[in-house]
């Protein structure tokens, strides 16, 4: 176990190595295909050769590409100093480097927004994962039946409907013309109950989109296991019916569950740009459209590892889950 | 391969449903699975009515400027005098619709929606498709050299897999798509940003196809019919191409046609972020984007290219889920 857990984390740091020098080559190479030069985007149009010079040499953008590189990753460990002779500046680790555009340090940068992610996966996740589970189980249960059918069509729409589609008509809908719910996002810590119902429609329509696929992973999946062998032998030996689904079957029918929940956790908590963009939420995604506009490359690049990092993780936690779950899972 | 025949009726003697008129008695024949799978798909009305939607939108998009020309005005032709110039919105009810304009008019402009929404399609499919064909080719030729040859070689591609699928795609697309310079290679803008897309949603799309067929070539490996082929002395690449990749054809087939529906909502995504092809070229996921500010004073504009996107994904999601039931060996 605790050596399965060290390989793994090794592979999450390799992932995220990996990761991080392809956004870099890629960030690094692009400005010399268009001719711009980052030196010149933290001073602004107007600097004269000598300040562009300066700024080049403190941000060490005079380096080679590998040495840029690592002086980034020393930067996410133990810290960094930008200094050009007198003028020094410390960044403490995690140090993701200074935005182009504000001059500030990317890290607090990114923990100031991530707080509106965390909000909007916490509670989406929850609806989806027991509506959509549930929604799945009761229709494969019910196979065949007018019940079945119709939770199938509505799940096969959920999952060809965009969250820019659903929820721009939800916020027509409830928001202005009903005026059920109010259309802008508070913070939890500035007042909880605006908050929450803030969040009530984006929470909803995304949890809806996510419900539908879980839904039908699970319907599938849950027919699929009623077929197997152990289960007849679960019914012969007489077991109950609800032990023979609760017990058995809901196990292993939990484990696909569970990896695509990994997934989308991950991903969702990394930006969540498409359903930030819909209801003007301000979160990471917000941050990383707004700095891959202006070209803010350090910022593009703590996004980019933000988001990598959150999927690498919920996937380890997934991982993890299953022998938990699943009892024919052995984590060696 | 060959099924076994369906040997019922006059073998048995005895009239299935006791038809009075003896009718001469049915030749039996084998089926081959793929005729199995077609008349199982015929029975299908569903899937069938989805596979027509598809064509049908697959000719709107070619014939697209025979349709404007029929029912519509130029793509790209303004008409103020439908618009209200104090709100620039249209006079019209319902977003200006009328005989003349029959989805209305887009604000600002007073361009035919119409006209938009079929050239839009164009943009969609082509992307759409092209960026499949790129993920096919690329996930099977991976998957089944991993599957095939396991050892080294699966590791590395199967890392890769991993690496991909933790990449925040769709912040890497926007960054992508907002660096490449108007004109490459002899392309005009449209050109470089459709073939931008292209790549980067088939490139990201490869590793589910990819794990799919390296599962499935890992299962084919042990067969005799591989063995057989390898001591009669069949080389490598005849194994894989000629041996191993008939057999995967339906699942191949099932998975390229559920990628459609899902490329389309990626390109419809980056277009939403403005990211997609640049107007004046009109795309579904940008006509949305525009619709985000106005939805209140015009919701038509928002309902049109969102019913586009939702009718254009569930065709192609209800017939790929019965052409993977048909094409399913286990069904019945």
């Amino acid at each position: 176990m605790l050596v399965y857990l060290f390989r793994r984390l090794v592979n999450v740091v390799f992932m995220l190595l990996v990761v991080a020098a392809v956004t870099f080559g890629i960030f690094f190479m692009v400005p010399k295909l268009t001719g711009t030069d980052p030196a010149m985007l933290y001073v602004g149009k107007i600097a004269d050769k000598v300040a562009v010079e300066g700024i080049r040499h403190k941000m060490g953008l005079d380096k080679s590409i590998i040495e840029q590189f690592w002086l980034f990753l020393k930067g996410v460990f133990v810290g960094r100093d930008y200094n050009a002779g007198t003028d020094m500046t410390h960044c403490a680790a995690p140090c993701l480097g200074y935005s182009f555009k504000t001059e500030r340090e990317v890290w607090p940068l990114l923990l100031n927004r991530v707080g509106v992610d965390f909000s909007l996966a916490a509670g989406a996740c929850v609806l989806w994962l027991v509506f959509g589970t549930a929604t799945g189980v009761v229709s494969a249960l019910r196979r065949g039946t007018a019940l079945d059918r119709l939770t199938m069509s509505v799940a096969l729409a959920g999952v060809s409907l965009p969250i820019y589609f659903t929820g721009l008509v939800a916020l027509a809908v409830f928001g202005h013309q009903l005026g059920w719910f109010p259309i802008n996002y508070t913070d939890l810590t500035d007042d909880p109950l605006a908050w929450f119902e803030g969040l009530v429609l984006p929470w909803v329509t995304l949890a809806f989109l996510y419900a539908a696929t879980y839904a039908r992973l699970s319907r599938a999946t849950l027919l699929d296991v009623l077929g197997e062998d152990y289960i007849r032998t679960a019914r012969a030996k007489g077991l109950k019916e609800p032990v023979v689904i609760g017990k058995h079957a809901m196990r292993s029918t939990l484990t696909p569950i569970l990896t695509i929940f990994g997934m989308d956790l991950g991903g969702l908590l990394g930006g969540a740009v498409l359903t930030e963009k819909t209801f003007n939420l301000r979160g990471l995604g917000y941050e990383a459209v707004t700095s891959i506009q202006s070209s803010d490359l350090p910022v593009i690049m703590g996004v980019t590892l933000f988001a990598a990092f959150f999927i690498v993780m919920a996937n380890l936690v997934v991982d993890l889950l299953y022998a938990v779950v699943d009892p024919r899972v052995r984590l060696t | 391969m060959t099924t076994p025949t369906e040997t019922s009726g006059p073998a048995s003697g005895a009239q299935p449903d006791g038809a009075s008129t003896p009718e001469p008695p049915k030749k039996i024949e084998g089926r081959s699975p793929g005729r199995i799978a077609w008349s199982r798909l015929k029975r299908d009305k569903v899937a069938l009515a989805g596979g027509a939607v598809v064509v049908l939108l697959i000719l709107a998009a070619v014939f697209a400027p025979v349709l404007t020309a029929l029912f519509g005005h130029p793509v790209d032709e303004p008409h103020p005098d439908q618009i209200n110039p104090d709100l620039g919105l249209p006079k019209g009810a319902f977003g200006g619709i009328s005989g003349d304009f029959l989805l209305g008019v887009d604000p600002t402009f007073g361009r035919d929606v119409f006209s938009r929404i079929v050239y839009g399609a164009q943009i969609s499919l082509l992307v759409a498709f092209l960026a499949a064909a790129l993920s096919v080719c690329i996930g099977v030729v991976m998957g089944i050299m991993a599957g095939y040859f396991g050892g080294w070689v699966d590791s590395v591609i199967s890392r890769t897999m991993d690496v991909l699928l933790a990449f925040p795609q769709l912040l890497f697309s926007i960054a992508l798509v907002s660096v490449m310079p108007n004109k490459l290679l002899g392309l005009g803008d449209t050109g470089v940003r459709v073939a931008v897309l292209v790549t980067v949603i088939g490139f990201f799309g490869w590793p589910y196809i990819g794990r799919i067929v390296r599962g499935q070539a890992m299962s084919l490996r042990e067969r005799e019919f591989v063995d057989a082929a390898r001591s009669l002395g069949a080389g490598r690449a005849h194994i894989l191409f000629r041996e191993l990749l008939p057999n995967l054809t339906a699942p191949i087939l099932v998975y390229a046609t559920l990628i459609i529906p899902t490329n389309i909502l990626n390109e419809a995504a980056l277009s939403f972020l403005g990211a997609g092809v640049r107007p004046p070229t009109p795309s579904w996921g940008q006509m949305l984007s525009d619709a985000v500010g106005i939805y209140q004073a015009d919701p038509m504009y928002m309902v049109v290219p969102g019913l586009a996107i939702f009718i254009t994904v569930l065709a192609f999601n209800l017939f790929g889920d019965g052409l993977r039931d048909a094409l399913d060996p286990k069904g019945n």
